[in-house]
This record gives C-alpha cells, sequence and structure tokens, in this order.
C-alpha cells in the first residue's frame, strides 16, 4: 500500500476521529444510542483500518500482541471485578447499589465500569483477531 | 401509504435483492461485499424500528469488521467457490414449506411496538417506569443491559472472550510458539 497517497492521507486524517468518536459512543452511552460492545468495535476498527493501510508490522508496534492479549482479559476482569467489589461492600453479585454513596451514583459508576470492561475487551478482541488472520501465513 | 411503509418496502426489497445476488454470485470478494451491505439494510431497518442500539451493533460489526475478516479469510483460504453440481429440488421444497410456516405463524404475531403484547407486559413496564429513579440514566436501553440484566451482559463478554482466544489457539499464538520451537532444535 505505500504508493496509496491518497488512502495513507485520508487513513491519517480519520484514524484520531474514529478514536475520538470510539470514546464519544463509549461514554456517551448511558444518553445516547452506543455502549461498550458498539464503542469496542469502533476502536478495534480504527486499529484495523491502520493495518490494511500501513501493515501489521507497523499496526503491532502500536498496539503490541502481548499488550492486547493482556487487555483482552482486563476488560473481563474488570467486569467480573465490579461484581466482587458489590460482593464486598454487602450487596449482591453485580448490584451496583452499593458501590458509592447514594444507590444512583453505585448505579452510574457500576455501569460506567462494566461498559469500559465490555469496550477494553471487544476493542481487544477486533485486533487480536486482525492480527490472528493477517498474519496467518499458508506453509 | 405512509413514508414508514414506504422505507420499510424498499429496504426489504433490496434487502431480498442483495440476498438473492449472495447466493447467485461466484465470486468470493464480492459475495462478502454484498454480505456488508446486507448488514447496512437490515441496521437501516432497525433504525425504521426505533432500535438504535441494535441498529449501532449491526452497522460497526457487521458492516465494518465482519467485511474485513471474511476479506482476510479469503487471503488465506482463495476468493473462487468451487462449483458444485448438486440436485437442489428437494432443499428447494424444504424451504418453502419452512417458509410458508414461518410466513403463516407471522399472521398471530402482535405488531410492532403493541403495548398489549406478551412481551411488553412481563418486566417491561416496570424497567420503563422504574428505571429513572432506580439507576437515572436516560438510556433505558443501556441500564436494562448494563443493570438490570448485567449478569447476562457478563455471560456475553465472555462469550467474545472465549471466541477470541479461540481464534488465537487456531490460528494466531501457537504457530508462532511452535515456529520458534523448531528454530530452537
Amino acid at each position: 500500500m505505500e504508493h496509496h497517497a491518497v488512502l495513507r492521507v485520508v487513513t491519517k486524517l480519520l484514524i484520531p476521529f474514529i478514536l475520538l468518536f470510539a470514546l464519544y459512543v463509549q461514554f456517551h452511552g448511558d444518553f445516547g444510542p452506543g455502549g461498550g460492545f458498539q464503542a469496542g468495535v469502533i476502536f478495534g476498527a480504527g486499529f484495523v483500518l491502520y493495518g490494511l493501510i500501513f501493515g501489521l508490522t507497523n499496526t503491532q508496534q502500536v498496539a503490541p500482541p502481548v499488550v492486547m492479549r493482556f487487555t483482552t482479559t482486563l476488560g473481563l476482569l474488570l467486569y467480573a471485578g465490579v461484581g466482587v467489589a458489590s460482593l464486598l461492600k454487602g450487596g449482591n453479585y453485580l448490584d451496583y447499589g452499593v458501590l458509592a454513596q447514594s444507590p444512583q451514583a453505585g448505579q452510574h459508576l457500576g455501569i460506567i465500569l462494566i461498559e469500559l470492561g465490555v469496550g477494553i475487551t471487544v476493542a481487544s478482541v477486533i485486533v487480536n483477531l486482525f492480527y490472528a488472520f493477517a498474519g496467518y501465513d499458508r506453509k | 401509504m405512509t413514508i414508514e411503509f414506504v422505507v420499510n418496502f424498499v429496504l426489504l426489497t433490496f434487502l431480498t435483492v442483495v440476498a438473492v445476488a449472495v447466493t447467485r454470485i461466484r465470486s468470493l470478494i464480492a459475495s462478502a461485499m454484498l454480505f456488508g451491505i446486507f448488514s447496512l439494510l437490515i441496521a437501516s431497518l432497525f433504525v425504521a424500528l426505533d432500535a438504535v442500539d441494535v441498529a449501532f451493533t449491526e452497522a460497526s460489526v457487521g458492516a465494518g469488521i465482519a467485511t474485513v475478516l471474511t476479506l482476510a479469510t479469503l487471503a488465506i483460504v482463495g476468493v473462487r467457490e468451487e462449483v458444485k453440481h448438486v440436485r437442489t429440488a428437494k432443499a428447494l421444497v424444504i424451504c418453502v414449506i419452512t417458509g410458508a410456516g414461518l410466513i403463516y405463524a407471522t399472521l398471530d404475531m402482535p405488531r410492532v411496538g403493541d403495548p398489549a403484547a406478551p412481551a411488553n407486559q412481563h418486566v417491561v413496564p416496570r424497567y420503563l417506569e422504574q428505571s429513572s429513579t432506580e439507576i437515572g440514566i436516560p438510556n433505558v436501553v443501556t441500564s436494562v443491559l448494563a443493570s438490570y440484566r448485567g449478569y447476562d451482559t457478563l455471560g456475553e463478554v465472555t462469550v467474545i472472550f472465549t471466541a477470541g482466544i479461540t481464534v488465537l489457539c487456531l490460528l494466531g499464538a501457537s504457530r508462532k510458539l511452535r515456529d520458534t520451537s523448531q528454530t530452537d532444535e
């Protein structure tokens, strides 16, 4: 893809907005359509687009496969950890009401944290899938 | 004839055309592209049905990521479908009978968004009435997904996690480890 100047320039221009939009979808999911799943996919799509244009090696320097494998589990553990935290605070598993001073503030906190966990896991899985398919060579 | 009817009619017509084209076309790259268009049309239909969260997911996953992954798979397995001549009469009969049965079943279904429908009678009224005081966020879809049904969503994330790990086991990490162990010997 070295000679496709238009694709390279347009991709460079688009990627910051794609990542920013993913963060918007992630943290605005309480108020509008969206949430962790969609945000994770959009964030992962930003990396996939970068990988398609600038190659696998460059992408793996930005997001090393080891880190991506680590964050895949991190997101799920964050989600499950919020459940354990609410258990320790004396509530039921994943009952966010006990996490903060008032039940509503607890629900807000819990939802933001678990949506973040969903987003991290989904984005990492997408990037991992892309690495697995793009790095596969027939032998 | 309302605008909604026209939009639904046009989208469904396109959907049928694309679906038929996917089955007829022999180039797998073209059929991957058509699947992307199919997902985008479905996403538009979801918007017409006021299910914007689902439409969002369908547009990003179905039309975006799935197309890229299908193309990446085609880069590995080749882009031409091997044409096999099989007798399709039996399959056609089964499909027509099943399709007719499904269409017959839709006649008994309640209209979309009917408040008297059984699906809207069970826990939905409670969610809609109590969500603003219990959870306190405007998007009820998020409060159902993340809080009322948080345990189910944890299960979904676990499924995504497991699927990702499985693909890594099949295609990714193990191959690299095997290669390095072979060069060591």
